[in-house]
């Protein structure tokens, strides 16, 4: 088990009214992802608790990459992983932002 | 070629026999030709038995037989005669054309030789199983050194062959299950490598250098004058048989029944020399069964990408679909994603491939015009039966399928392949050879490569080679679109793109003369990852190849270390695209898109008619 936290700071505020959603499943190979409006809208952090240990660049380079490319702003994304795959963790991440687009 | 002919002469009579290569006395006859060019002092060249026992028979003096073997240059029957001796042999454990299942071994020790080319059946799907075990347990002191030449090294029996001696030499294409064993065995030397092939590359060379002697075919019923009805899967059969019925050599089918007649004709009864019942029905893999309950998210996302950034752009309606999860996601959003794009009629139309059962939705949404087979898939049987407009069907009501022109079409007919694989290089290089394992080729080298001799215009193929060329338009031939569609990562955070593929580490540790590599980048026109498109015909020289490359490879080491400026320029260009740059809402990316989300789904969908193996049942 690892718990880390990686912190970014944003342009602008992420679009949409939506306050909180949750997407994915915390199954082995998958992730689930909890997003919360809660952080001022310069800021966003994502907190990440996985099952696997030894990838901690990867993860970052994942969660900086996702900052630069979808710039969301004021909020928070708790992690709880099963072993995703990198690329599982960037769609999660890209649909939290879409999800929270939606009216509040 | 010249025959050996021994005379016997005493002061009574005069015999005059033939002696065959194999040192077996034909014939009397009791006069010598004055063309005979008489040679004596032949006891070194004629056994001594033969002479004394052909003695003995017709009660002659042995002390005074004088005898000649007579040398007659210009002899060109020798295969037929080895033949006929090989039946005559065999004439003892065979009812006309009908051998016991017992008798399965004494007929093998009967009709095969030493060195033989022998090829026993076997591909990705159907096997000559009971013929396998059957030569792996003949008496390696009679049959030994014999030289493989077959689809597929699949089967435990088909490893013993080297690990016995009966074996010695193999030619192949396909290996799947055995991959490891294959590269032990050779690294031991049991087995001497010839090549490993593509699947038409071998029936080639059974037509040119690699003829077999005997071939162990496998049909599911035969009547007594031969007549095979192989059923759905009659794949490589027809290609082996012609080799092997017309060059001399023996034909022996297991069958799994014997009736009085069989339904269809799939090989004519006087290509087959013996048929044997075996004790259980020849085995078949249902290799190309894809559960949709196994199929991700990222899966799909690629499937999406695949549809409206290469199928819709180019118009593709010819194509072949390899084996794998990403090609199911695809076949499993045509009556969704693809529905709701409008695109139904305008892609997917016409295809050469296996039946895979995640293809049902959309053949049963009218999305599919035809169907050919390389070969047939468990369960599968009814539902094509029952809709022969789309599959190609006898008058008997049952699939033919055949590797050779199911092959053939996807070389020549097709505008498009798209598969998975399990490693690519920097320069799109793929393989999967992955540490310790040959899978051989089967037939997706042939599949991914753009043929040259083609010659007909289609819209995707002269789109394609558009693109590629900076030639005079007038000159500029098509190109076939060749997709390869896989996630960055593999099982246990294994990189699927790499600097250097373990192919070349595995030809240097087997020595093997030519590195064994699927589809060579030359030939691939597109990568598909999670991360986007990289059209690899709009690349100009290598290293903007290579950052095209980089440039969908995700997170790994590879994608990594992408130079980020080189790969904005190439996305401004169009050469990379993200699914934001396809319109691609990565919301849709869901499960929800499936068209079916499990096997049951593709049984309700097929009204009833497919009837998936127990393997795959999990309800």
């Amino acid at each position: 088990m690892e718990k880390f936290e990686v912190k970014g700071t944003n342009r602008r505020r992420a679009p949409g009214g939506r306050r909180q959603t949750i997407t994915g499943v915390n199954a082995s190979g998958n992730l689930e992802v909890m997003i919360e409006r809660v952080l001022p809208d310069s800021e966003c952090l994502v907190e990440v608790t996985t099952a696997v240990t030894g990838f901690r660049d990867i993860w970052y380079a994942v969660i900086e990459e996702f900052f630069e490319r979808s710039a969301p702003g004021g909020l928070r994304f708790s992690i709880n992983d099963g072993g995703a795959r990198p690329d599982t963790v960037m769609l999660r991440l890209m649909q939290g932002v879409r999800l929270m687009e939606a009216p509040p | 070629m010249c025959s050996r002919h021994l005379i016997l002469e005493d002061s009574r009579s005069l015999f005059r026999f033939k002696v065959d290569v194999e040192g077996v006395v034909h014939g009397t006859e009791p006069r010598a030709s004055p063309q005979c060019r008489r040679v004596t002092h032949c006891w070194r060249v004629m056994p001594c038995d033969i002479i004394e026992t052909e003695c003995r028979k017709r009660e002659m003096d042995l002390n005074r037989v004088r005898h000649v073997v007579e040398i007659r240059m210009a002899e060109w029957q020798k295969q037929r005669e080895q033949r006929q001796c090989r039946l005559t042999a065999a004439q003892h454990i065979a009812s006309g054309k009908l051998v016991a299942a017992e008798k399965a071994k004494a007929l093998l020790e009967a009709v095969i030789r030493p060195g033989d080319r022998v090829c026993l059946e076997g591909d990705n799907q159907k096997q000559a199983d009971f013929l396998a075990d059957a030569l792996a347990s003949v008496d390696s002191s009679l049959i030994h050194d014999l030289h493989m030449v077959q689809s597929g090294i699949v089967l435990q029996s088909h490893l013993d062959l080297f690990e016995r001696g009966i074996a010695r030499k193999l030619d192949f294409s396909y290996s799947g299950p055995q991959g490891a064993a294959i590269a032990r065995a050779l690294a031991a030397g049991k087995i001497e490598l010839g090549a490993i092939h593509t699947y038409i590359e071998l029936y080639a060379r059974y037509v040119m250098d690699l003829t077999p002697n005997v071939a162990l075919i496998a049909a599911v019923a035969a009547d007594r004058a031969g007549n095979l009805y192989t059923g759905p899967n009659t794949e490589d059969t027809p290609s082996i048989v012609e080799a092997t019925a017309f060059k001399s050599g023996i034909v022996i089918a297991q069958v799994n029944q014997i009736v009085d007649k069989v339904r269809r004709v799939d090989i004519p009864g006087d290509q087959v020399d013996f048929v044997i019942q075996a004790d259980h029905n020849f085995y078949v893999e249902p290799l190309f069964t894809r559960d949709p309950a196994n199929v991700t998210e990222g899966q799909i996302l690629m499937a999406m990408m695949a549809i409206k950034g290469i199928y819709a752009e180019y118009g593709v309606k010819r194509l072949n679909h390899g084996i794998g999860f990403p090609t199911a996601a695809i076949e499993l959003i045509l009556p969704t994603y693809g529905e709701r794009l409008g695109l139904k009629g305008k892609i997917a139309t016409h295809w050469a491939l296996n039946p895979h059962p995640t293809l049902i939705p959309a053949i049963e949404s009218g999305w599919v015009e035809q169907i050919h087979c390389f070969g047939s898939e468990v369960g599968m049987d009814e539902y094509m039966s029952a809709r022969s407009d789309v599959y190609f069907i006898g008058s008997d009501g049952t699939l033919r399928s055949n590797r050779m022109m199911c092959q053939n079409a996807g070389l020549y007919a097709c505008d498009m392949f798209i598969g998975s694989t399990l490693q690519i290089d920097l320069a799109g290089n793929s393989s999967t050879v992955t540490p310790g394992r040959i899978a051989g080729f089967g037939g997706a080298p042939n599949m991914g490569a753009d043929p040259h001799g083609r010659r007909h215009p289609s819209e995707p193929w002269l789109k394609a080679g558009r693109e590629a060329s900076d030639g005079p338009p007038a000159l500029t031939r098509g190109r076939k679109l060749v997709v390869q569609v896989l996630e960055t990562f593999g099982d246990k955070m294994v990189p699927n793109f790499v600097e250097e593929l373990d192919s070349l580490k595995l030809a240097n540790e087997l020595k093997l003369e030519l590195a064994p590599v699927m589809i060579y980048g030359d030939d691939v026109t597109h990568i598909v990852t999670e991360e986007g498109i990289a059209n690899l015909l709009l690349c100009r020289g290598a290293s903007e190849r290579e950052q095209a490359i980089r440039g969908v490879a995700g997170f790994t080491e590879v994608g990594r270390g992408r130079d980020r400026k080189a790969v904005e320029a190439l996305r401004r260009r169009g050469v990379i695209r993200r699914p934001e740059d396809l319109g691609i809402d990565l919301l849709d990316a869901s499960r929800q898109l499936l068209a079916a989300h499990s096997i049951k789904d593709l049984v309700t969908w097929s009204g009833g008619l497919y009837a998936p193996p127990s393997k795959f049942r999990n309800w």
